[in-house]
């Protein structure tokens, strides 16, 4: 197996503040393989997805790193065609399905708007392709729904849409952030089984963002947790959930509900390991600065 | 986004520092305008008629902006028309505000058929082109200072009125209303009491916009000869006969209009720059 | 269906409106003082000739009677008879409209290309010195209104570098062929360049001057929800397809932030319609503005009625026209 998506020494932080809001992460994903990306909101896991595809906000920079996709450096690339790369190879399963959509066009050319401009696919077979993908994630009648305004689709429906309108392209990676948070409950098992589902069928490398570990046991190979920006345990899943090694790990392990024993009572994260986590943390900064 | 609030303040404080001081000097000019300007604004002299302005060749020393075809010296027509413009914008500025604002008021509070009967007045006022209906109405009414005022008012309370109905209903919505009424209190003392002041800010912006406004109406009913009366000096009426001989004295046209461009202006951004020191959202 | 029930409802207000709007410039205009039928006789015409002048115009009558006349003959076409040119209102201010239609319409479409220029680029080039640049341009062309604006431009484009003419609509010295009073149409249906040129020429400086508020505003109003609508979702999927800003900015952002700014742009057309009555006055442009202010200065009541009438119904239709094509844009009323 090969790393498909590299990401070495990664940091950012706001534009002309000295605090970084992602701290010297690395990771890599493997082809046909789903990593885990874990931590609570404001770990900066999003933030991490948003820096391999290139839509940072723009208050945020990148002040060292690197980002390999296929073995290609996209950050030394210019930005036309970094995006190029990255709509060709890569896509994105956002998180809220109800304002991913353009609500002034209809579902159809969102879906093939890509294939059409960026692969130079013809109109028809971006179509025929349109059609096919809906079929792949069991939506009825595709036809109707290409030539539908988002508004006239259910959440549910909408993710389905951006789920294949993400696999439309083969890509080589997914990164999917939070894709079942904005769901019911009721969708969320079915959203979650159809992204295995087309990953696996596929053979997609994909990035899965989420703050819910129940989640990541159903679906990923690997984890990586991570705290204020900064990685504390890269882990096999099942190695993770049979001995997690860092103490953070263990007690937002401890903090999720399992569906084995629902009912035992959850512990939420201790404030002693916090601040052990985050005594970690300024160490790091601290040598950080120290080097630079 | 601290930051942010920063720049924005200190914006504000700018405009209202560059405004506000444009319109003191116009103000102070225009009051002590008998002290102040150098020649009397009528006087006639034909010997020094189409004299340049200061940095110009062939100008008099004692014309500092030059003279009209008529030998009247520039800057002290500038200056006594000055009077005119500012008397007409906080007279119809103010009167216009009040008429405006209560009927705004009334309409996006109580609602019901006032706000029916209210709008559909707005609505029958914003057919008319303002400029003609002013022209009209000075025609009925004769012209004059009252007239002025009395014009601007009718052609512009709508301005007031579909901003302050707008900022009621919003406020109407508010928390504080609904424990108002729960209070107990009477609807005309909520009105009053509670929203009242929570629209003054916009009524206030508005209001500086508005005096600029007549300004700029009294101009333009001078300048097509239907103001305060047709000897007295005016900058829309010095424009219009500057217009006459632009191309043999162009100092007649410009000096007043760059004193109308700066006014209007002032007069906007001292507005602007108000709301943004009084947004409580900013704030 | 339900549109249709709008369409119907909105077409009974507009009714309402140019009642109310007639009724109103009726009673103003017959408080005038001034005897208009003296105006037009020569001094010393008897006192017979004047009431039977008077009797002719239906002047005589009480204030209500006169307005079911008048009302009677607009509701079939007809608007009376001007007092000052003594020749039917109707084709009088039909002869003029056209000039006037020209002039709005080339000053909207100068303000959309200039507005929406500058709210593409300030979204281009968010947070650097050009938006900057652009937001006082958009401050300046806010706070000062067209009257100012076109002595500005006579002095500038006029006189100092008389690039465009000041006055008239069309060179006097030009043989017209026109005949229709939309010239500058007709000059490009007739391939006559040449005078459409000179057209040009003549409404460039008044459109323009009646453009720069209405662009500083769709200037301000669309870069405000362009830059709101480039922090939206679908806008950032869009780029990870691999589009590039440009394509981003008008393909992805740019219809949704239009819907917005188009509602006010209707108001604010109405605005600069009615500008045109003193822009046209000051550029001496043959249009329903000028003879407008003619015909105060005359006291002509049947054409005053008639001209403001006339400016009442344009408004209104541009009203309905705008909230239609707000409708047809957005695909959410479209199906509704």
């Amino acid at each position: 197996m090969t790393a498909f998506l590299e990401i070495e020494n990664l940091s950012a932080a706001i534009k002309g503040t000295p605090d970084r809001l992602l701290r010297s992460v690395s990771l890599h994903v493997n082809s046909g393989e789903v990593c885990g990306l874990v931590g609570e909101s404001g770990a900066g896991k999003s933030m991490i997805g948003k820096a391999v595809l290139g839509i940072l906000p723009s208050a945020v920079e990148i002040v060292e790193g690197q980002v390999r996709l296929d073995g290609e450096d996209l950050l030394a690339m210019p930005q036309r065609e970094r995006r190029r790369l990255i709509g060709a190879t890569a896509a994105l399963i956002p998180q809220d399905p109800l304002t991913a959509l353009n609500p002034s066009r209809r579902i159809g050319p969102q879906i093939t708007d890509r294939l059409v401009d960026i692969l130079g696919w013809t109109k028809h077979d971006a179509r025929t392709r349109a059609a096919e993908l809906l079929d792949e994630v069991h939506i009825e009648n595709p036809q109707r729904v290409l030539a539908s305004y988002p508004h006239e689709l259910s959440g549910g429906m909408r993710q389905r849409v951006l789920i294949a309108s993400a696999f439309a392209a083969n890509p080589k990676l997914v990164i999917a952030d939070e894709p079942t948070t904005a769901l019911d409950v009721t969708v969320q098992k079915q959203i979650l089984r159809l992204i295995r589902e087309m990953q696996e069928r596929h053979g997609t490398a994909m990035l899965f963002v989420t703050h819910d570990l129940g989640v990541v046991s159903k679906i990923c190979q690997r984890l990586v947790v991570l705290f204020a920006g900064m990685v504390v345990e890269k882990a096999g899943v099942s190695d993770f959930y049979a001995n997690p090694a860092h103490a953070y790990s263990k007690a937002l392990l401890s903090a999720t509900p399992k569906f084995t024993e629902p009912f035992t009572s959850l512990t939420p994260v201790d404030q002693t390991v916090i601040s052990a986590v985050s005594e970690q943390v300024e160490a790091a900064d601290r040598e950080w600065r120290h080097a630079h | 986004m601290r930051d942010g609030r920063g720049t924005i303040k200190r914006k504000a404080g700018l405009k209202l520092w560059l405004s506000g001081g444009w319109l003191a000097v116009v103000a102070v000019l225009t009051l002590f305008a008998g002290w102040i300007s150098p020649h009397d604004p009528l006087t006639q002299d034909l010997f020094a008629s189409r004299l340049p302005p200061f940095w110009a060749a062939g100008a008099e020393p004692g014309y500092l902006l030059g003279t009209d075809s008529l030998g009247r010296d520039v800057l002290s027509r500038i200056i006594y028309g000055g009077r005119v413009a500012l008397t007409v914008a906080i007279i119809a500025g103010l009167a216009t505000a009040i008429v405006g604002s209560v009927l705004g008021l009334i309409a996006g509070y109580y609602r019901g058929w006032a706000d029916a009967v209210i709008s559909r007045l707005v609505d029958i006022w914003m057919a008319f082109p303002p400029v003609l209906f002013a022209i009209l109405l000075i025609a009925v009414l004769g012209t004059g200072l009252w007239s002025i005022v009395i014009a601007i008012i009718v052609i512009d309370w709508t301005r007031f009125c579909r901003v302050v109905r707008a900022e009621t209903m919003n406020q109407s919505q508010m928390d504080y209303v609904a424990s108002a009424v729960v209070a107990g209190h009477v609807r005309s003392a909520i009105l009053w009491r509670e929203i009242g002041p929570n629209v003054l800010p916009t009524i206030v912006a508005l209001l500086s916009l508005e005096m600029g406004i007549a300004v700029i109406v009294e101009a333009i009913l001078s300048f097509v000869n239907l103001s305060i009366s047709t000897d007295a000096p005016t900058w829309g009426g010095m424009i219009a006969e500057g217009r006459i001989s632009i191309h043999q004295a162009w100092w007649v046209l410009v000096c007043p209009l760059i004193v109308l461009f700066l006014t209007v202006l002032a007069f906007s951004q001292f507005g602007e720059g108000l709301k943004d020191r009084f947004d409580p959202v900013l704030r | 269906m339900r549109l249709l029930q709008t369409l119907l409802m909105r077409l009974a207000m507009m009714a309402i409106t140019l009642f109310g709007a007639a009724v109103i410039v009726f009673v103003v205009i017959r408080v005038v003082p001034g005897n208009p039928i003296a105006m037009m006789l020569p001094p010393g015409a008897s006192d017979e000739d004047i009431a039977r002048l008077t009797a002719h115009y239906g002047l005589d009558k009480s204030i209500p009677e006169q307005f079911f006349v008048w009302l009677g003959g607009v509701l079939h076409g007809d608007f009376g008879t001007s007092i000052s040119l003594r020749q039917p209102v109707m084709p009088l201010v039909l002869g003029r409209l056209p000039a006037t239609l020209e002039l709005s319409i080339f000053a909207l479409v100068l303000a959309v290309i200039i507005g929406g220029a500058m709210a593409l680029t300030g979204t281009r080039f968010r947070g650097g010195r050009t938006e900057a640049v652009i937001d006082v341009a958009n401050g300046a062309g806010l706070s000062i209104p067209d009257f100012l604006w076109a002595l500005v431009l006579i002095l500038t484009l006029g006189v100092l570098y008389p690039v465009f003419h000041i006055s008239g609509r069309i060179s006097p010295s030009l043989d017209l062929p026109f005949t229709t009073q939309f010239y500058v149409f007709e000059s490009i249906l007739r391939l006559r360049f040449d005078l459409w040129w000179d057209l040009l020429k003549h409404m460039f400086m008044p459109a323009l001057a009646l453009a720069i508020p209405l662009a500083a505003i769709i200037g301000q109003l669309l870069k405000q929800s362009l830059k709101e609508t480039m922090h939206l979702d679908y806008v950032v999927l869009a780029r990870t397809k691999g589009y590039g800003e440009n394509h981003v900015i008008l393909f992805d952002a740019l219809r949704n932030a239009v819907l917005p700014t188009l509602t006010l742009i209707g108001v604010q057309f109405t605005f600069l319609i009615g500008g045109t009555v003193i822009i046209e006055r000051l550029f001496s442009y043959e249009g329903l503005g000028n003879m407008a202010i003619d015909a105060v200065i005359n006291r002509d009541l049947p054409l005053i009625q008639g001209i403001v009438l006339v400016f009442a119904l344009l408004f209104t239709v541009v009203n309905l026209v705008v909230d239609l094509t707000y409708a047809l844009l957005n695909p959410r009323l479209r199906h509704a």
